[in-house]
């Protein structure tokens, strides 16, 4: 069974054998001011112009192979069984991702909301699906997915080949009623005919379609940072201010926790299901726990699930919306640190701007609500700390968005010199207790 | 071999599915049938969570419809001043908005001792006025952490006397102080606060073990005198009644004198605090069960488990709440109880009242997929 193989031990393999190999690739290739590029629906980059910019990001390498610096024998484990990964199959996905046909009215492709301009997601608090729908979720960018146990902010999705079909028949989303429809949608156009014959020799079905998106998906590896230069002894490859981040990341910030970031495993997260009580601030979570669990007894469907968790408050319930374990109310998947800085906003409902609000919150013990992970303190950070923290996860971002990082850093350092909304002193060092209130 | 790509929601469904459906045929008796089904089928694939837990869970809710007695627990909070340790607070407030949210509420809810961390009137004082906030009827037991300060002058001035009994739906309930210690303080001249810290401290040799002792055994036997022994009973002690680990005080040092008192009675179900952690023993017809507490979990115990513990996991030291968590209790009629172990950071486990009755042979509870310690 590969799932076996996708086990935290085999990804610490994956990552102590690439960095035995010690590449480093530091092709720059900055992208171009954001004003002068062509628009497609929805405020995407057009396809053709993302595409050009692809090309000039991916290297030339046999997609049959591991990517630089991992080891290939362990790449392996990453791929499905009944999906190698070949030059007709990433050409088939690639295709098929950026083809708004794959939407209901013609106006929404993977690359709408994982846009190449954008890092791979659409930097906007939550994502735009046909008829201008907006979704309850931030896009996670496509970045390295294929390195992560499950897929969706709740888990909901085992692989990576089946949650690339899964947006195809949401409603707010794509919005085809079955993946029979998005194939037929497809299916006239004689080189996809072809193209599916070379990639699986089958004609066009909903489950390649899933299958070939997953195979392009996974030569989307970008894992270059200055920060693994400096893991792999470029004392130079980071500022001073990022190196004293990056020993708060390990301890008095308690990001380590969840965000492991070391040589053996430079994901940045733990693959596991947190609640920090970022939708705390506006939701009753009691309510909806009882709302959900009456809606899905009414209609236990997957359809039924999928639209409640994109659809509705209900998403803000996240992993317990997929258990409906009460331990897991209000959590998400910890997102990957890689590239963080050119993907924000930030959080599952992106309602945090900057990286500074990101350490605001964390930094006053998160929102409290009875679910908050057991893990969550209030950190007394103070503002240099905040300061050297957040230059530590721009370090994070691959070398190829050199500049498109230069910029972000610069915009979400101005953006937080004006406004701090989630700035909570009192409540960082321990002058007041969230619970405070309920105890009097 | 399952279909590659069967989502972990749509495995989920189709398990939930077969469920209700089951459920729609089940009778009170049956019940645990369907859950042990559940179980095994999730043991057999070897499947972690999300999808394995939830039949169970489901099912021990679904057999509430009966006249079951359903009661909830919260237990070895183990308080400092919030000044002092903010995080134990957080973590009591947390088990009494989980009591608070079931629904239907339990018959009431029982608190099981070691409430304060040094036996201080601030820390007491900041427990019951946290405990307040509990919607059901409130029992609460005595622990050595809350006694030894005063001799359980502040606490008997909170809660009243730390022994007593009573009927609920035809079931017998005690509540028992198990934590009296001999005297060792007054020849050692030692303070009040000396004196805690010596019982609050786990391994010296200077306490003597934990007992119920002579006067309240007369009192138990007494109590019980009265009543068949068909009479469904359940007590609850801190510490668990009988002899488990004595370097850790995880041992009642009369346990057998007290287990003599109640093994006429055909079904006992012991629910006990102070060990922290899940824990599983039979005597006789004497059924224990360990409580989860809010402040932190104890390792086991390094020698003389009792077979029938299936123990859970090892903390996650970086998560302070993992492990600990609180939980619920179904009374069956004839006194025997599944016991729902709710944990704050993992799926919950129910010990069904069929495991210990069989042995351990039957309605295995889901074993955790590391290693205990």
């Amino acid at each position: 069974m590969h799932g076996k193989y996708r086990s935290f031990h085999k990804l610490l393999l994956v990552f102590a054998s690439a960095l035995a190999l010690s590449v480093s690739l530091a092709v720059s290739l900055p992208l171009t001011g954001q004003g002068q590029i062509p628009r497609a629906q929805h405020g995407a980059a057009s396809m053709d112009y993302q595409i050009k910019e692809l090309e000039k990001l991916m290297l030339k390498a046999d997609v049959a192979e591991a990517p630089p610096g991992f080891d290939p024998v362990v790449w392996q484990a990453f791929v499905p069984e009944d999906n190698a990964t070949t030059p007709e199959r990433v050409a088939l996905g690639k295709k098929l991702y950026f083809d708004e046909r794959l939407s209901k009215d013609a106006t929404v492709s993977c690359a709408t909301c994982h846009d190449v301009t954008r890092a791979f997601t659409d930097q906007r608090k939550t994502s735009e699906g046909i008829a201008g729908q907006l979704g309850r979720r931030n896009a996670p960018t496509v970045m390295n997915a294929a390195l992560l146990q499950t897929l969706f902010l709740d888990g909901r999705s085992p692989s990576l080949d089946h949650q690339a079909r899964m947006p195809i028949t949401n409603s707010v989303e794509m919005g085809f009623p079955d993946g029979e429809s998005a194939a037929r949608a497809i299916a006239g156009d004689t080189e996809y005919k072809k193209m599916f014959q070379a990639a699986y020799g089958r004609d066009v079905n909903y489950e390649d379609i899933g299958r070939a998106i997953g195979a392009f998906e996974r030569t989307l590896v970008f894992v270059d940072s200055p920060f693994r230069r400096f893991l792999l002894g470029d004392g130079n490859a980071i500022s001073a201010d990022a190196k004293q981040g990056f020993r708060l990341f390990n301890e008095k910030a308690r990001c380590v926790t969840c965000h492991p970031m070391n040589l053996s495993n430079p994901l940045g997260t733990d693959n596991r299901f947190h609640n920090i009580g970022v939708s705390a601030r506006t939701q009753n979570f009691e309510l909806l726990a009882k709302n959900a669990l009456a809606a899905l007894a009414q209609d236990p469907s997957a359809e039924k699930l999928e639209e409640l968790a994109i659809g509705t408050d209900l998403s803000e319930l996240g992993r317990f919306m997929v258990t409906r374990n009460r331990s897991d109310i209000g959590s998400f998947r910890t997102s990957m640190i890689l590239n963080i800085g050119i993907t924000q906003p930030y959080m599952h409902d992106g309602t945090l701007e900057t990286l500074w609000d990101v350490m605001d919150h964390y930094n006053k013990g998160g929102e409290a609500n009875p679910y908050l992970d057991g893990g969550m303190e209030a950190l007394a950070l103070t503002e240099q700390e905040i300061d050297q923290v957040v230059a530590f996860l721009f370090t994070l971002t691959d070398d190829r968005f050199r500049s498109e990082n230069q910029r972000q850093m610069e915009l979400q350092r101005a953006q937080a010199a004006q406004k701090r909304p989630f700035r909570d002193d009192d409540l960082a060092f321990r002058r007041k207790m969230a619970f405070e209130e309920r105890i009097k | 071999m399952r279909p590659k790509h069967k989502s972990v929601e749509t495995r989920y469904m189709e398990e939930r599915n077969e469920f209700f459906q089951a459920l729609k045929s089940l009778d009170r008796r049956s019940f645990i049938k369907v859950s042990a089904a559940a179980l095994g089928a999730a043991a057999t694939r070897g499947i972690v969570p999300p999808t394995s837990f939830q039949p169970v869970r489901l099912s021990a809710l679904q057999a509430g419809t009966g006249s079951d007695i359903y009661f909830a627990y919260i237990s070895d909070s183990h308080l400092y001043e919030q000044d002092v340790n903010d995080r134990f607070v957080r973590s009591l407030l947390r088990a009494v908005d989980d009591v608070n949210q079931l629904d239907p509420q339990p018959d009431f809810v029982l608190y099981g001792g070691d409430l304060a961390q040094l036996g201080q009137a601030k820390e007491l004082d900041l427990g019951a006025q946290i405990l307040k906030g509990v919607k059901a009827p409130l029992r609460v037991m005595v622990g050595e952490h809350d006694w030894y300060l005063d001799l359980g002058e502040k606490w008997k001035s909170l809660f009243g006397q730390p022994t007593y009994s009573w009927d609920h739906k035809g079931v017998h309930f005690v509540t028992l102080m198990s934590v009296v210690e001999e005297d060792f303080w007054t020849v050692r001249g030692m303070s009040p606060m000396e004196r805690m810290k010596t019982v609050a401290g786990l391994d010296n040799g200077v306490q003597r073990p934990f007992t119920v002792g002579a006067e309240q055994r007369q009192w138990l036997q007494n109590d019980l005198s009265r009543f068949g022994n068909d009479t469904p009973l359940v007590v609850f002690s801190h510490s668990p009644l009988y002899k488990l680990y004595k370097n850790w005080n995880f041992w009642t040092d009369d346990a057998d004198e007290v287990q003599a008192i109640l093994s006429r009675f055909k079904n006992v179900s012991v629910i006990h605090g102070h060990t922290h952690q899940m824990l599983t023993n039979r005597i006789g017809n004497i059924h224990f069960h360990g409580m989860l507490a809010t402040a932190w979990p104890w390792p086991y115990a390094p020698e003389g488990m009792p077979p029938l513990t299936i123990q859970m996991s090892r903390p996650d030291p970086f998560n302070p709440q993992d492990g600990c968590g609180d939980g619920e209790v179904r009374v069956h009629p004839e006194g025997l109880v599944d016991k729902v172990y709710n944990f704050w950071n993992r799926n919950p486990v129910t010990v069904a009242r069929e495991y210990t009755v069989s042995w351990g042979r039957e309605s295995l509870p889901a074993r955790p997929n590391r290693p205990s310690y």
